[in-house]
């Protein structure tokens, strides 16, 4: 079986957002794996792989400032890496790099995280989907493969639901699928060793951009109320919160 | 004319549809166009969509879409915005729109915006605002394409229901075939789903074990409320992972978001901080969440959060 991780760069969740114009201001920001794609879709592709024989290829649209994230995905045991090497300006530009690469791979699955944590949009497994005119499932919490069958739970308004599918297809990993791997110092190690190839992107057109940055209106100021005057919570979330 | 999807699941139309719609309408309005609402599969009384705003709803009842199938609802959905020559095709931002917006941009060779919370300005560009860095920051797009797909996330406008009900009809569409099969269907009975919960209880750690979740209940069943947890309180499987909000569990932006015993990781601040009120419970003055709080209360949670159910109900009794 051969499996496609799509892994994308991310602010790590604790970092200080601000920008300069429209950029995103990256003085002092430490940038991780996006969580999604590293806890879930990584590690299961690897427990399928452990479990079913075949191979893990990682795939990164990105500068090669982004390398050491990939050779930490290398080092949690993916058996070889791709970077496009591109700036990805938006979500449809990222999945069609990858499709281009990914239609003449032959891959069994293709796995994305459910959203990155910066631009929160849950686009790119859909659009690489209808590129490839694949099945979609998306923010599953559990996934098996026997054969050409794929089993997925996934979450649905108000519930879960468990369907079948065939491969070739893919799928979003939410919380659930996995559990987090630390790489260990063999898996460090033999990560310098391994390949991660650097393909040049062909053109793609794109038809939206950021243009603008604001923050979000600062919270006025907490209003503390006396722990045994909890009518007085009550009226002020009726009469000056409005919420009740 | 502006195409909105009506998330219909288990046949039933809900609050993010009825948003949708009404979000809709004011598109079409600043437009100068009209909108119509789709339903794909069972749905009782499609037809009500007209009250939010829809001049024309289309329903296509037929049972192979009872099955959500993102490659067929996309097929199904631009056959109907090319025959009604869309402009822009509005889904909720749930899961079944998370799973549609970006197959139905690559369709119809479109320009996204995913989760959009704010009305596009249409003068100049077509432009709509959107929160990213798990609302840390928020971003402006342009979209320049023709046709344009945006996913509206849920509890952004207030709905409204001025307009009068219509007929719903169907249309003639090619429904291709599933390769998804569903083998089984879960739902949660009874509880309003978290994402689209206005009221929302959530506790942490400060619970001290899953057997003192009894006056959170109560607190939530006076208010109407869903109730949440912290990421340790799930991880530790006091109770299910589907209450899990913070940045690795469900995001949400209710209206009122009460939290007893949580301290406020930045992590999930990230989940929560949409909310449009915060009440903070926490018996330590110096828990980060105070800081995100609209009203804070510095007290033992296992006083304090009887004492607002208590509160609750003689308001209740007073006010009729």
């Amino acid at each position: 079986m051969k499996i496609l991780v799509c892994v994308s760069k991310t602010p790590e969740t604790t970092a200080k957002i601000g920008f300069s114009g429209t950029e995103f201001n990256t003085a002092g920001v430490q940038f991780i794996m996006n969580p999604y794609d590293e806890w879930y879709a990584l590690v299961r592709a690897l427990e399928l792989k452990e479990a079913n024989g075949g191979t893990v290829t990682i795939i990164n649209v990105g500068p090669a400032a982004n390398d050491p994230i990939i050779r930490k995905g290398l080092a949690i045991g993916a058996d070889d890496a791709v970077r496009i090497n591109a700036e990805p300006q938006s979500a449809l530009t990222a999945a069609k790099y990858i499709a281009e690469y990914a239609k003449t791979g032959g891959f069994d699955l293709i796995l994305t995280g459910k959203e990155t944590i910066d631009y929160n949009g849950s686009e790119v497994g859909g659009m690489l989907a209808e590129l490839l005119d694949l099945p979609y499932i998306s923010y599953a919490t559990s996934l098996d493969v026997a054969g050409t069958t794929a089993t997925v739970s996934r979450d649905i308004e108000g519930g879960t639901e468990e369907v079948e599918v065939s491969t070739p297809v893919v799928v979003s990993a939410a919380k659930g699928m996995a559990e987090q791997r630390i790489p260990n110092m063999r898996g460090i190690m033999m990560a310098k060793r391994k390949p991660l190839n650097v393909v040049e992107p062909g053109a793609a057109a794109d038809h939206a951009k950021v243009v603008a940055y604001e923050m979000p209106e600062g919270k006025t100021a907490v209003k503390m109320i006396d722990p045994e005057n909890m009518d007085e919570l009550v009226r002020l979330l009726h009469e000056e919160a409005k919420v009740i | 004319m502006i195409l909105v999807l009506a998330d219909s699941p288990n046949g039933q139309l809900k609050k993010g549809s009825f948003e949708a719609v009404t979000y809709g309408k004011k598109v079409a309005d600043a437009m100068g166009t009209q909108c119509a609402a789709l339903v794909l599969g069972s749905a009782d009384n499609a037809g009500q969509l007209g009250q939010y705003g829809a001049a024309k709803v289309i329903h296509i009842n037929n049972d192979q879409l009872n099955n959500f199938d993102s490659q067929v609802y996309t097929s199904v959905i631009a056959d109907v915005a090319k025959q009604l020559y869309a402009k822009v095709v509005i889904v909720s931002h749930s899961s079944a729109g998370k799973s549609l917006i970006g197959r139905l941009a690559v369709r119809l060779d479109a320009g996204s915006v995913a989760g959009v919370n704010h009305l596009p300005t249409v003068d100049g560009g077509f432009k709509v605002k959107k929160n990213v860095f798990s609302g840390k920051a928020i971003a402006e797009y342009e979209v320049s394409s023709p046709v344009k797909v945006l996913s509206l996330m849920g509890n952004s406008i207030p709905v409204e229901a001025t307009g009068s009900e219509v007929t719903a009809e169907s249309m003639d569409v090619n429904i291709p075939a599933s390769n998804v099969t569903v083998k089984d269907r879960k739902t949660v009975a009874g509880t309003v789903p978290l994402p689209e919960a206005e009221l929302v209880v959530s506790a942490g750690r400060g619970m001290k074990g899953p057997e003192n979740w009894g006056i959170i209940e109560e607190l939530a069943a006076e208010l109407g409320a869903t109730t949440a947890c912290s990421r340790p309180v799930a991880d530790t499987g006091w109770r299910p992972h589907h209450e899990h909000v913070g940045q690795t569990g469900v995001a949400i932006r209710p209206n009122l978001y009460i939290a007893a015993g949580i301290s406020g990781a930045i992590q999930h601040l990230a989940g929560v901080n949409s909310s449009k009120v915060i009440v903070v419970i926490n018996k330590d003055p110096e828990a980060p969440f105070f800081k995100a709080a609209d009203y804070g209360i510095v007290g033992d949670l296992f006083d304090v959060v009887p004492r607002i159910t208590e509160s609750l109900k003689k308001y209740k009794a007073a006010n009729g």
